[in-house]
């Protein structure tokens, strides 16, 4: 009787704090300090983002060729590019078009790619090898190679920029997702679904997506990184955003034709994608600390 | 052994099939009608149908594929649109440039990031392995086009020790090649420092180190053999990334290879030398893939040749 009393006590404490996979990653994450910092560097960025037409102290894309090439100063605190615009200003509107395409193509990418890592590892056969090899096609174009022939084909230009990015993250979701489903599609809560008679889609979606979501969250995190390195890399190629868009790689391809007279024009812009893409990485790699502690590389 | 090498070709063979598929097709989405483009603007209907037919574009699409498979494995790539010098010709005169900077590059990743790599491992939390981890981790995020820049601001323009760009001398290929490596240095340092770490607290290791084997012969004798095994297969993927690296870094440094070639044919519409390297750069990727897992297979005894039931 004694021992039961003791115990109480710690039942009503665990009762109180309900304590689930999510919480508990929660609370390993904010005790991550690398990835507290990427956390806090992707507000400032969201925030910047959001509120660049607000803050920013000059118009990114009006030109004022009386005040070409000047160096950061306590007025444009990067400095002008050689159309006198402030590199400031277009560095935080950047940030709004930077984020644009990390999320949407992101979000791309992982939609189509969790759908067909759903449906391969879910029905296997023929389906599940029809897809996973046009996945290993799309994946035999080393890095950023995929993204440049759909630039190449579909054409230059923002949006075409988000699509590519798209594809080219796909087969990461589609290959984790799959993975995941064909261990999780053993276990006894499936054998358990079915027997309620729970039809297929169901089964995926309430029973088997849950399961892998933790995998998800950390590959687009982190695929957020790669989406606005490899966007702002197709800019810097010319074969992205154009002028006269503020987007950080074409700004940085300006940059380059200046790199004596004004090497400031190339610097803050490629600052600004490194802080970006340090951000979501240390996130990422924390996020896959605290969901699972196994997964550490 | 030759068995299992013969069946990884034999798989490869639908993801190529599906490579050459896939870029037929890229190219057959492109606005624009190549034979109106031949034509010229004051063409006659007549004539823009003369010319398609001339040109095979009249053909239903899977015959043009296997006529354009077939001239691919006789060797023939095409004529440029730019320059109308076959294609082969084109891109043959840029290989070298490419395989000498992604030789150099790897070259300095392997010796960058494997020191980094051991040494973080065996100086496990002091300042020097979270010195060389807060830098492979920033030579990851950081864009390598900028870094080119850098680099070249700062060797090219201020200090004067390499020149900015073009190719020649070994010199030009020292901030190209510094370039297209850090990424992949950052990784193996990464890679190797975990795989070495592991290693380190295996049972042999102690065993070693209490029967007396000096640290050095301990790390180099038994630790290093195993823990290099997953960065072989690292470093090899990596190879195959400074391919697609190489694409930038010479549009930095205007260094006439592939990778450039591939950026201006596409400014040009040159589609005809854009399929070559892209066929080209798919082919040596999976190759190098194949090399890597027969080498692995070769390194680690475990993996069996066998075929798995």
């Amino acid at each position: 009787m004694k021992a039961a009393a003791d115990m109480a006590p710690a039942l009503a404490v665990d009762r109180s704090r309900p304590r689930s996979l999510w919480s508990d990653a929660w609370a390993r994450l904010l005790k991550n300090r690398a990835a507290v910092f990427g956390g806090v560097l992707v507000i400032v960025l969201i925030l910047a983002a959001l509120t660049a037409p607000l803050i920013a102290p000059f118009d990114p894309i009006k030109q004022d060729l009386r005040s070409s090439l000047q160096p950061p100063s306590p007025t444009h605190f990067f400095g002008t590019d050689v159309h006198g615009r402030d590199i400031f200003s277009r560095v935080l509107h950047g940030a709004a078009i930077s984020l644009r395409i990390g999320a949407l193509g992101t979000l791309i990418g992982a939609t189509i790619g969790i759908t067909l890592g759903l449906i391969s590892g879910f029905y296997g056969g023929l389906t599940d090898t029809l897809i996973m090899r046009v996945m290993d096609v799309l994946l035999a174009f080393p890095g950023l190679l995929l993204a440049i022939a759909i630039v190449a084909a579909i054409g230059p230009g923002l949006e075409n920029v988000i699509i590519a990015v798209g594809v080219f993250s796909m087969p990461e979701f589609a290959r984790l997702v799959r993975g995941s489903i064909l261990s999780a599609k053993q276990q006894e809560f499936m054998l358990a679904a079915r027997v309620v008679g729970a039809r297929d889609v169901r089964l995926m979606t309430q029973h088997l997506l849950p399961n892998v979501l933790a995998p998800i969250l950390v590959l687009a995190t982190l695929r957020i990184a790669t989406a606005i390195l490899t966007a702002a890399s197709l800019s810097f190629l010319g074969l992205g955003a154009q002028p006269p868009t503020p987007e950080w790689g074409a700004m940085l391809s300006d940059g380059r034709e200046y790199l004596m007279l004004a090497p400031h024009v190339a610097t803050f812009p490629g600052l600004a994608i490194l802080v970006t893409v340090l951000g979501f990485n240390l996130l990422g790699d924390g996020l896959r600390d605290a969901l699972d502690p196994r997964l550490r590389v | 052994m030759f068995q299992y090498i013969l069946r990884r070709l034999i798989g490869l063979a639908p993801t190529l099939f599906g490579v050459t598929v896939l870029i037929f097709l890229l190219l057959k989405v492109v606005p624009g009608d190549p034979a109106r483009m031949v034509a010229g603007p004051d063409a006659t209907l007549e004539d823009i149908a003369l010319i398609r037919a001339e040109l095979g574009l009249d053909r239903p699409l899977w015959v043009q594929y296997v006529s354009w498979i077939g001239d691919l494995l006789r060797g023939d790539l095409g004529t440029s649109t730019r320059t109308y010098n076959p294609v082969s010709y084109e891109v043959g005169l840029r290989i070298p440039a490419t395989l000498e900077l992604t030789a150099i590059s790897i070259v300095i990743a392997v010796i960058v990031g494997l020191a980094a790599g051991v040494i973080a491992a065996i100086r496990r939390n002091s300042w020097i392995d979270y010195t060389s981890m807060v830098v492979a981790l920033l030579g990851i995020c950081t864009p390598s086009f900028w870094l080119g820049l850098m680099l070249m601001l700062v060797f090219a323009v201020w200090l004067g020790w390499f020149p900015t760009s073009g190719r020649g001398s070994w010199e030009h290929l020292i901030l190209p090649g510094i370039t297209l490596g850090v990424g992949a240095a950052a990784i193996i340092a990464r890679v190797t420092r975990s795989s070495m770490l592991e290693v380190l607290n295996q049972d042999y290791i102690r065993t070693a180190s209490a029967k007396g084997l000096s640290e050095r012969a301990t790390i180099l004798g038994h630790a290093m053999k195993n823990a290099l095994i997953p960065v072989v297969t690292i470093i090899g993927l990596q190879f195959g990334y400074l391919l697609a690296g190489a694409v930038i870094t010479e549009s930095v440094f205007a260094y006439p290879g592939m990778g450039r070639l591939l950026v201006e044919s596409i400014g040009f519409r040159d589609f005809p030398v854009v399929q070559a390297i892209l066929l080209i750069f798919a082919l040596q990727f999976a190759l190098i893939n194949l090399a890597i897992d027969i080498l692995y297979a070769y390194l680690d005894p475990r993996i069996s040749y066998e075929s798995r039931r």
